[in-house]
């Protein structure tokens, strides 16, 4: 191993993350005390899907989850907000703790927690019978909190997700005649306007163009200013340009496991594990 | 692999300590609405029912307000309200079995079963006469209706899913449109088509033809259903054998459905079983044996509950009700038949 | 030398024929015809009873569906004078279908929410089979019940109705006679077509795409806010095409409606009171005694609703096989 090369990835994916190290701002008064798992297990009936995972996601950091198909990734991302529950005949072990305070805690209001921690799914999935200015805000709806300038709350969500412009003239129109890219950044947006402390993000850029893929991984940058973000991907290079940290997780036939975590120009360029090592230069996955 | 024993949790189930916030706005609504009942001179089980909701309601809500706030309110209100909706239908449907079981059982007697009218009227005691007739007819009813309607149903249902000809568009709409037809213009139409223009009269045999209209949708939608589930591999190997189609279809594709098929049938039958409208127009009434299916007036069930609600006597209404529970008693019976028989063939 | 590169031809597609053996030419020849039996059924209904109630419709013209009087007048010449009119009887149909549908589409909406989102497994696999049930009681068992047993209860409410709520003119009655009313007949019809827009109901909210109820719940939705936001807009087309298929059935009712109801050939909008009727039990109704003329007209009548209930079902099952069939 030693006589190899180190950095026998592409150059520019361990270039590209260091190049994020180093021009990523010092960020502004981050959040609260972030999100953190400790020993999460995730079970499907009686099949083992999930195994001790540990991670600590600092606030105001962008996380980016790499690994295989099938290893566990976005399981895992369902424990951190709860949505893990819904599959039935689940079951899990472990504590996520938001802020110090477990979220599986008995006794707590769920719908809180997720307006806390807030998720973005791989397909788009605006509300259809709504327009667009009502997708955005629909989540106030939902959690009925009441906000007095709509329209201020409106085009800050939209400017972040970087859709306003070109959304702005037509917010009354219908979510559905917007494009595939379009669509995720109103589900962004969305997602912004209960003001998260958490965003998970689960493969957001799959579905979509490369185009439309850029502009979110701009926004997903921008975004680490305010608050956490956790994002599933199976794109190793969109790991390198918008995290700071990256965890590799695999499954070896059993249930999925985190392998390492760490700073994600060093997992890139001087991963620790072997297995990492593998995926990262391509060697299988 | 993990050497330690991790136990599985399900932190989001319902622990002992919320099962007993959820029972005891309940036992608190029931000490309420006693208490309310005790106190006014409220009457009738429904308003107790009511009141119990009632209170339940605002007290439970109470309780959520505390933990969630109006947006638990709220929900916890829908969810009642969905429970509300199922109770309602649940209480219509009991209330129609008591009310022909204990109404009907009165009157039900070996006599009313055995014998038939000729010798009594509506209005005498019970115990004189019986529905035996009205039996055999509703019975010969359901053979004519049987005969006309299987083929015509199967058939149908076989053109939709083994030859899907290009009319099968317009036939399924066809379908469609025939079961929308109002029993006693199914009756009209054989007394227009038939008895105004033929030496034939009132029948058997022409309630038998008014039945086969309404019944042959049922049969066919069921049947198509059902065909549709045969897995397509069964044909293919019949074909690719060699076999012609209706070979294929006869000797493969009807006996792989055949349970769901007879299912089909039997979910007919008890549609049309109870129909009165069309057999007042075809069938007449009468109060004897009449083993001739195509010459004169028939006793049918229906048309004994008919005449005996009509009656408006104690004596008549009795009768009523018995026939009517001799009837539920027939059509729960075939209702069960093709529910078991429907699992049975989608088990195999 | 160059070597040009072949010019692409793509062939032209092989017409696959083959020539069907007779006896599957008869298996299919035997088939398709009987598949039309359903068209010669529908036609020939229309044919003899618009053959039968031709002279009607010749007589009394547009009148017959826009008068109100029905009445055979036989002076003493024996000349017979004859007014035939469905107007009171077709909003007679319509108060009642409207009724029915008050009570019943909300029961159906609710239920239906119940046993996709609500109930247990257990329990829904029980109501289910017990809604399946009630789609199989015979009409005349509703008449039955709804006249003993209904009709107690429901008098009991038509006079709540009235002492609360009379000052509005449907709520009104000239004489304080609450049975056998549009109201009660209403009731047992509602009671009646909550198997069908249940089920239909039911068919549709479990299509409902998981993503968006997922996106819904991540929100931080309850599961009441979840419906409302994901689930009821997206069942609306199936839940109006359920209703529109018990409408349907409602018009047709007949036997149910003519036990609980006091068929008045007068067009009346005081629900409470005893009054009212429906083309079909208006037929039931004047069947027996009717005269040769009257004959035809019935006829005539049954064309019409038949016609009504044709639309209305047509209608009915264009909207469901576009919400529900199609999946949105």
């Amino acid at each position: 191993m030693t006589d190899q090369p180190k950095n026998t990835t592409p150059s520019s994916l361990s270039d590209v993350a260091a190049k994020r190290a180093e021009t990523k701002s010092a960020g502004t008064q981050p959040l609260g005390t972030g999100l953190e798992a400790r020993g999460v297990h995730a079970w499907f009936d009686k099949h083992h899907a999930l195994e001790d995972v540990s991670l600590d996601f600092s606030a105001g950091t962008v996380t980016a989850l790499i690994g295989p198909s099938g290893c566990g990734k976005s399981t895992f991302i369902r424990t951190l907000n709860r949505m893990h529950e819904f599959i039935p005949h689940t079951s899990m072990a472990g504590q996520v703790l938001l802020d110090g305070k477990d979220i599986y805690e008995p006794g707590i209001d769920v719908t809180k927690i997720r307006l806390q921690i807030g998720m973005v799914f791989q397909k788009p999935n605006p509300f259809p019978s709504m327009t667009i200015g009502e997708n955005v805000l629909s989540g106030l709806k939902l959690a009925q909190l009441k906000v007095d300038k709509h329209e201020e709350l409106l085009e800050d969500c939209l400017t972040r997700a970087g859709l306003w412009t070109e959304v702005k003239d037509r917010l009354g129109a219908h979510a559905g005649g917007l494009s595939g890219g379009q669509q995720q950044r109103l589900c962004i947006a969305r997602a912004l306007a209960v003001k998260p402390k958490v965003l998970l993000m689960d493969e957001p850029c799959s579905a979509l163009d490369p185009g439309s893929t850029l502009r979110i991984e701009d926004t997903i940058s921008q975004l680490s200013k305010t608050m956490t973000v956790v994002i599933v991907t199976h794109n190793m290079q969109q790991a390198a340009r918008v995290s700071d940290y990256t965890a590799f997780f695999l499954s070896d036939g059993g249930p999925g496991q985190m392998i390492e975590v760490g700073p994600t120009n060093e997992i890139f360029s001087r991963p620790r594990d072997q297995r990492t090592e593998n995926y990262v230069t391509g060697r299988f996955g | 692999m993990s050497t330690s024993t991790v136990t599985k949790m399900r932190p989001w189930a319902a622990t002992p300590r919320d099962r007993v916030m959820t029972a005891t706005p309940v036992a608190l609504a029931a000490l309420a609405t006693f208490i309310i009942v005790a106190a006014t001179p409220m009457k009738g089980k429904l308003a107790y029912f009511w009141l119990f909701f009632l209170t339940w309601f605002l007290i439970d809500s109470l309780f959520i307000a505390r933990k969630s706030g109006s947006k638990g309110v709220r929900d916890g209100l829908a969810a009642k309200l969905t429970l509300l909706g199922g109770l309602i239908v649940c209480m219509a449907v009991f209330s129609i079995l008591w009310a022909t079981i204990s109404n009907g059982l009165k009157g039900l007697n070996l006599e009313f079963l055995t014998a038939n009218m000729r010798n009594a009227s509506l209005f005498d005691p019970i115990g004189n006469g019986g529905i035996l007739h009205a039996i055999i007819g509703t019975l010969m009813l359901i053979a004519i209706a049987i005969i006309f309607s299987v083929p015509m149903g199967i058939l149908t249902a076989l053109y939709l899913t083994e030859i899907k000809g290009r009319a099968a568009g317009v036939i399924q709409f066809l379908v469609q449109a025939m079961s929308g037809v109002p029993s006693v213009v199914a009756g009209l139409f054989i007394y227009a088509a038939i008895i105004l223009n033929t030496p034939l009269r009132s029948s058997a045999f022409l309630g038998g033809l008014a039945l086969t209209i309404l019944m042959v949708p049922t049969v066919t939608r069921t049947a198509q259903e059902v065909l549709n589930l045969v897995p397509s591999d069964l044909r293919e190997a019949g074909l690719a054998m060699g076999a012609t189609q209706w070979k294929t279809v006869a000797l493969v594709v009807v006996p792989a459905a055949r349970s769901g098929l007879i299912t089909a049938t039997i979910l007919g039958v008890a549609r049309i079983a109870g129909e009165t409208a069309p057999l007042l127009f075809t069938v007449g009434v009468f109060d004897s044996y009449n083993f001739n299916p195509f010459k004169g007036d028939q006793g049918t069930i229906p048309t004994v509950v008919w005449r005996g609600l009509l009656g408006g006597t104690p004596e008549s209404i009795q009768r009523a009700w018995s026939a009517i529970l001799v009837l539920l008693v027939v059509v729960l019976i075939m209702f069960v038949l093709a529910r078991t028989l429907g699992t049975k063939g989608s088990k195999k | 030398m160059s070597i040009d590169a072949p010019v692409k031809v793509t062939p032209e597609a092989r017409k696959i024929t083959t020539k069907p053996r007779v006896s599957d030419q008869i298996f299919r020849g035997i088939v398709t015809a009987f598949s039309f039996s359903a068209l010669l059924i529908l036609s020939m209904i229309a044919i003899f009873l618009l053959i039968q109630g031709f002279t009607t419709f010749k007589e009394q013209g547009i009148g017959f569906i826009t008068n109100f009087e029905w009445t055979v007048v036989i002076d003493e010449n024996g000349v017979e004078t004859a007014n035939f009119g469905l107007q009171a009887m077709l909003l007679g149909t319509l108060v009642i279908s409207i009724i029915a549908l008050f009570f019943a589409v909300p029961l159906s909406v609710l239920t239906a929410l119940f046993l996709t989102f609500y109930a247990p497994e257990r329990i829904k696999r029980i109501l289910v089979t017990i809604i399946d049930l009630m789609a199989a009681f015979p009409s005349i068992l509703y008449g039955l019940w709804g006249f003993f047993v209904l009709m107690l209860m429901a008098e009991y409410w038509a006079k709540l109705i009235h002492k609360w709520l009379g000052w509005i003119y449907i709520f009104d009655v000239p004489d304080p006679i609450y049975t056998r009313s549009p109201f009660i007949a209403g009731l047992v019809l509602a009671i009646m077509i909550i198997p069908i827009v249940t089920s239909v109901s039911r068919e549709v909210f479990s299509q409902t795409p998981l993503d968006r109820i997922q996106a819904a719940y991540a929100l931080g939705a309850t599961k009441w806010g979840m419906i409302r936001a994901v689930v009821l807009p997206f069942g609306a087309g199936g839940v109006v095409g359920g209703s529109m298929l018990g409408l349907g059935r409602a018009f047709g009712e007949t036997v149910a409606v003519f036990s609980v109801l006091n068929i008045v050939f007068r067009s009346n909008f005081q629900i409470l009171f005893t009054q009212g009727g429906n083309v079909a039990s208006m037929i039931i109704q004047k069947w027996g005694e009717a005269a040769p003329s009257e004959v035809g007209a019935l006829m005539a009548a049954g064309l019409v609703l038949f016609i009504l209930t044709l639309m209305v079902n047509f209608l009915a099952n264009y909207i469901v096989t576009k919400t529900v069939k199609s999946g949105r």
